[in-house]
């Protein structure tokens, strides 16, 4: 069985980086950035994410095509669904003050 | 292995239709992914309603949101993050064969878990309280009160609260299942049944662990920090 066992340290790196980034995003919330507050907060929260998903479910080292096939294809699928939805969503009614 | 005719040397873990223990591993892990894409789909659709109740009444979910607790949240997220941390800690110690350490591990887990839920818990009793929750009983006075700058529709107020209970309700039974999960995998962890030979139930829980601190770390913005920002 030659499964590569990742380091501790790196374990440990990726946690510090998602408390640092948690709490970044809970201060920044308080600061008027206009409609950039949304954007800051869901760029965080992906790259939080994307933390956990690389590396401590180990898609980043230790998985097969076929399954970075599924994680891919399911991302598309609910982009599909949230962009198209919101494109009609977003444009059908006049803005609310 | 010299003689290859031989029937092989496995552990009884191995499953008679599989030919080795890596084809089985990497179908479960297959299986386990497929599962976490249905997953996405299920979330998916309580996003998608989220988005669009959230463009349509912006205030309403902006006065809602205040009204959370952002220090509980924001402690809840921290707890998830480190049971994320436990949890894959956890699965290198089973890869290693420290059984003890993968025991300690799980338990923390277990431990993170729950607090989760329990803080979880202590907010819904607060929203209680406060007659937040959809229905009847429900009053969105106060909300209406503290912040006069903006138009606030209870209606529409109920709407908000409708998301944040069904979709944190939705994540707390994920967590509810997971803690069952890391029971029956800390019970049999502590008969020595994982180790380096054979670990897949400790990975795909894993997954599935992971998988709910991630929709909670998309949760905690998209509920918590809409309109935190002073009021012009």
């Amino acid at each position: 069985m030659s499964e590569h066992v990742l380091s501790s340290k790196m374990y440990y790196g990726i946690w510090i980086a998602l408390m640092i980034l948690t709490v970044v995003t809970a201060r920044v919330a308080f600061i008027d950035l206009g409609p950039f507050n949304t954007v800051v907060a869901l760029v965080i929260a992906t790259g939080k994410a994307l933390l956990v998903v690389l590396f401590f479910m180990h898609v980043k080292y230790a998985s097969e095509k076929l399954v970075k096939m599924v994680i891919v294809a399911s991302i598309f699928w609910l982009l599909l669904l949230l962009l198209l939805s919101l494109a009609d969503y977003g444009t059908r009614y006049a803005r609310h003050g | 292995m010299a003689d290859s005719t031989a029937t092989p040397v496995h552990g009884p873990e191995l499953l008679h239709h599989f030919s080795t223990a890596q084809q089985q591993r990497d179908a479960a892990s297959l299986g386990m992914w497929l599962f976490l894409g249905t997953e996405i789909m299920f979330f998916g659709g309580m996003f998608l309603a989220y988005l669009i109740y959230r463009l349509l009444y912006f205030n309403e979910f902006a006065a809602g949101s205040r009204s959370l607790d952002i220090w509980l949240g924001t402690i809840n997220t921290i707890v998830l993050i480190c049971s994320s941390l436990t949890v894959a800690l956890g699965v290198r110690a089973a890869q290693m064969g420290k059984r003890k350490l993968l025991v300690i591990l799980l338990l923390l887990t277990l431990i993170f878990g729950l607090a989760f839920l329990g803080i979880k818990g202590v907010e819904w009793y607060a929203k209680y309280k406060e007659h937040h929750i959809p229905g009847m009983s429900f009053d969105a006075g106060d909300l209406i009160r503290d912040y006069p700058q903006i138009h606030i529709d209870p209606a529409h107020e109920q709407i908000y609260f409708s998301l944040y209970f069904a979709m944190t309700g939705l994540h707390a039974l994920h967590m509810i299942i997971g803690v069952g999960m890391f029971t029956y995998l800390l019970y049999h962890s502590m008969k020595g049944r994982y180790g380096p030979e054979y670990y897949t139930p400790i990975e795909m829980g894993g997954l599935y662990w992971h998988f709910v601190d991630v929709v909670w770390i998309y949760l905690f913005p998209l509920l918590y920090l809409i309109d935190r920002k002073p009021l012009g």
